[in-house]
């Protein structure tokens, strides 16, 4: 997506650069309220406007300041700028659950978030209110009448099977650059040891490497790619075109990554945090939901394989310098076979 | 009768300071549970860190010179497992600091080798820290390699308001068993006072009887001076009716000696004077002799009521005997003496005894009624009780001396012209109270007086 490619330059740009860099600002709501909610998220303005719009509905007189940071800039904004937003709405589940553990989350309980299934909420402090698998993005004219993989057993043969097909058209996550690429990675690697084996057989093909989800399923559409692997389901399904390709929940297992949300300890106005989380969840879960992401990837129906990634501590050990080094360090040797 | 002053309540003393020192208890073992449980609590939070702080330091590894730590997985998530914590850590090697939060305080041990724990605060909570360390050779030699794991106490503190309201429970539960049990203890140690105290109180005016009944031995004492003050009291009451009747008997004899020659002197006397004055010289000793007979009646009375007989009494054939004895002084008197009723009816007690008590009353009414008047004496026999009445048409009784008249030495104050003693009322109430019974006196609706003498019938 291109914010995650702009959030490259930014990141790069960070270095020099004292303040953190916003990608985009926008302002909801009446102009000159009183009572202003200040949101920093890595959701683009797109996917998130439909909940901020019916929480302005319900809630008049409120205004909301919304801006967009990729995760890496959102953490500076936070903890080296001290930035004063209410709310961090974030896609990296490690990176949200380090702020909370490290102090920067206030605690916020509720009959919604007290309703909540235990891995949608962490310490009273993160609150899910989105599952979004990792799917293989398949390019279903390219593939010809080759089987269609369903597991990643399924895809390893078949790459195996067909190495001059695929030979630079399988395309997956630089987890060197993409948070998101890394975190899917490290989760694979917990849920089974397929990954290393898949990521080897790929690294043999001359995998492409991408920095987002969306550049790979343009990479998919154009015919560059027959396979991308590791695609942010939510994305695929929620584009137009998603008819062009199909999009695989690889049955074996699953990684959903779950979006969340955090009330800072700084918040200058917690009560209508806690009641935009409120709303939040009330629209995310229960029966009367109606959740951002497209309801078309029906979860329900592959739940067994569901890896839900847990939000907790066990997402701080991929933080952690020396072990972070040594699985790049692995995954570059699987990748970068000569 | 004066009431004794309480001051305070054996039993309530008894009572508080059974529940004062249940409360105590109580108390004591609320803490107890609860600082035991604490610190079960804290060790298996230290065990759960040291383990997690253990399989960090066993993930250490030293390829080519240079020390890499793979970091478990299961390491930082086996903290988060039961309830929701912040954890931190942080790998040194010596003062070096390789990985984690380099601010977090370190927890060293006194002595000795082993994990080390310490309670601190750390990024606005409170934490626990345990340290782990093993000695790692690198290319500079033998170096020390520390890992330490914290973690926030939530789950603990969950985990104690548990036990808190447990031993809450404990505690309340074991204080109300005490209340049951203190209850029950002061009313079971009171029981032989209550009991005596209610032997005491069935017994009737001159049961004197020392108190034979076992009692605990913190009452033997007591019991023991009541028992002897009771027979003291028995012999100086004995000492002092034996003493009026001696002197009534004593004063009897020479006054009817006295009398005789009062008589004599006084038919043989012609001048008027000296005759009224002789007359009235026997009218006083008459008044003498018949107190000092009372006195010796009364005497007897009381001997018989300490050692009560109970014979079958026929109350009718008592009194017809009785109304017969009285007749030749009734008639001196020109007073009709009736039976104007008579039922048959049997009691148990002393005849002697209750014939004195009733020729007492027909004596009385003789006595009192003017000449002329009629005496009637009624036995009726209900399903309840016998009753005889004597009720006469003489002046009555004042109503203002109705309570007061059945007492020693009371008389009314409309007889001031009548030899008496005033004992009359009272032999008579003794007797039917020691038989049970009660003594009612009245006026009739003509004004006469109604004395009735009522006998239980069981």
């Amino acid at each position: 997506m291109r914010q995650f490619a702009l959030s490259i330059v930014l990141m790069l740009s960070a270095s020099w650069a004292s303040a953190f860099e916003a990608e985009n600002v926008a302002w909801f709501g009446p102009k000159d309220s009183e009572r202003v909610l200040r949101i920093i998220s890595t959701a683009d303005i797109a996917f998130f406007e439909p909940m901020i719009a019916s929480f302005l509905n319900a809630t008049p007189g409120v205004a909301i300041d919304y801006t967009v940071a990729s995760s890496t800039e959102l953490q500076k904004a936070i903890i080296e700028e001290r930035q004063s937003f209410d709310l961090v709405v974030s896609s990296a589940m490690d990176l949200q659950t380090k702020l909370a553990n490290d102090g920067w989350a206030r605690r916020y309980t509720s009959d919604a978030t007290s309703a909540l299934p235990s891995w949608a909420v962490w310490n009273d402090m993160l609150f899910a209110f989105t599952q979004e698998p990792a799917a293989i993005v398949v390019s279903k004219t390219g593939l010809g009448d080759l089987p269609i993989p369903q597991t990643r057993n399924d895809l390893i043969n078949l790459l195996r099977q067909h190495p001059d097909v695929f030979r630079g058209r399988t395309g997956t996550y630089d987890v060197r650059q993409s948070g998101l690429g890394y975190l899917f990675a490290t989760q694979d690697t917990r849920a089974s040891e397929i990954y290393w084996r898949l990521t080897e057989v790929m690294g043999g093909l001359d995998v492409q490497l991408f920095c987002c989800s969306s550049d790979m399923i343009d990479a998919v559409k154009s015919g560059e790619l027959l396979i991308a692997y590791n695609v942010l389901g939510s994305y695929a399904i929620n584009r137009p075109d998603h008819q062009d390709y199909a999009i695989i929940l690889p049955s074996d297992f699953t990684t959903v990554m779950l979006r969340t949300a955090l009330i800072t300890s700084t918040a200058q106005s917690p009560e209508l945090s806690g009641r935009f989380i409120d709303h939040l969840l009330a629209k995310s879960h229960g029966p009367n939901a109606a959740p951002l992401t497209s309801s078309e990837l029906d979860l329900g129906r592959v739940e067994p394989s569901l890896n839900r990634i847990k939000i907790g501590p066990g997402l701080l050990v991929f933080l952690d310098q020396l072990k972070k080094t040594t699985f790049l360090s692995e995954w570059e040797s699987a990748i970068f076979q000569n | 009768m004066r009431r004794a002053t309480a001051n305070g309540s054996l039993r309530r003393r008894l009572l508080l300071s059974l529940l004062a020192s249940s409360a105590v208890l109580a108390i004591v073992v609320y803490f107890v549970v609860q600082s035991v449980a604490r610190q079960v609590a804290q060790d298996s939070q230290d065990n759960v860190l040291t383990a997690s702080a253990l399989s960090i330091l066993d993930s250490a590894r030293l390829s080519s010179g240079e020390i890499t730590i793979d970091l478990p997985y299961s390491a930082l998530s086996m903290l988060d497992s039961i309830s929701d914590e912040r954890v931190f850590y942080a790998i040194r090697l010596e003062d070096t600091f390789l990985s984690g939060y380099a601010d977090l305080p370190q927890a060293v041990r006194s002595g000795g080798a082993g994990p080390a724990y310490v309670s601190t605060v750390f990024l606005g909570e409170e934490v626990r820290v345990a340290t782990v360390g093993r000695r790692v050779s690198t290319d500079t030699g033998q170096r020390y390699l520390h890992v330490s794991v914290a973690q926030t106490l939530s789950g603990q503190k969950q985990a104690l308001a548990r036990i808190s309201r447990t031993s809450m429970g404990i505690g309340a539960g074991f204080f109300l068993v005490s209340v049951l049990l203190a209850g029950i203890i002061s009313r079971s140690t009171i029981r032989p006072l209550d009991r005596l105290t209610a032997s005491m109180s069935r017994r009737g005016p001159r049961d004197l009887r020392p108190v034979a009944a076992p009692v605990p031995s913190e009452m033997v004492p007591l019991v023991t001076s009541l028992n002897s003050f009771m027979r003291r009291l028995h012999q100086s009451l004995r000492r002092s009716e034996d003493f009026i009747a001696e002197a009534a008997h004593r004063v009897r004899t020479p006054l009817a000696v006295v009398r005789t020659k009062a008589e004599v002197a006084e038919r043989k006397s012609t001048d008027p004077e000296t005759r009224k004055a002789l007359t009235e010289m026997i009218r006083a000793i008459d008044d003498s002799s018949r107190t000092a007979g009372q006195l010796l009646d009364h005497a007897m009375v009381t001997f018989r009521l300490d050692h009560l007989t109970r014979e079958e009494i026929a109350l009718h054939r008592l009194v017809e005997e009785s109304v017969e004895r009285t007749r030749p002084t009734s008639e001196l008197k020109d007073i009709t003496l009736d039976i104007a009723d008579l039922d048959t009816a049997t009691v148990k007690g002393d005849p002697i005894l209750v014939q004195n008590a009733l020729l007492n009353l027909l004596d009385n009414a003789v006595k009192y009624a003017p000449a002329g008047a009629d005496i009637k004496v009624a036995l009726n026999a209900g399903p309840q009780d016998a009753v005889i009445r004597v009720t006469d048409t003489g002046p009555g009784f004042l109503p203002s001396e109705l309570s007061a008249l059945p007492k020693r030495f009371t008389r009314g104050a409309n007889t001031q012209s009548i030899v008496g003693s005033g004992l009359g009322l009272t032999i008579a109430k003794e007797v039917i109270e020691a038989h049970g019974g009660t003594l009612k006196i009245a006026n009739t609706t003509g004004g006469g007086a109604c004395v009735s003498l009522l006998f239980p019938l069981s």
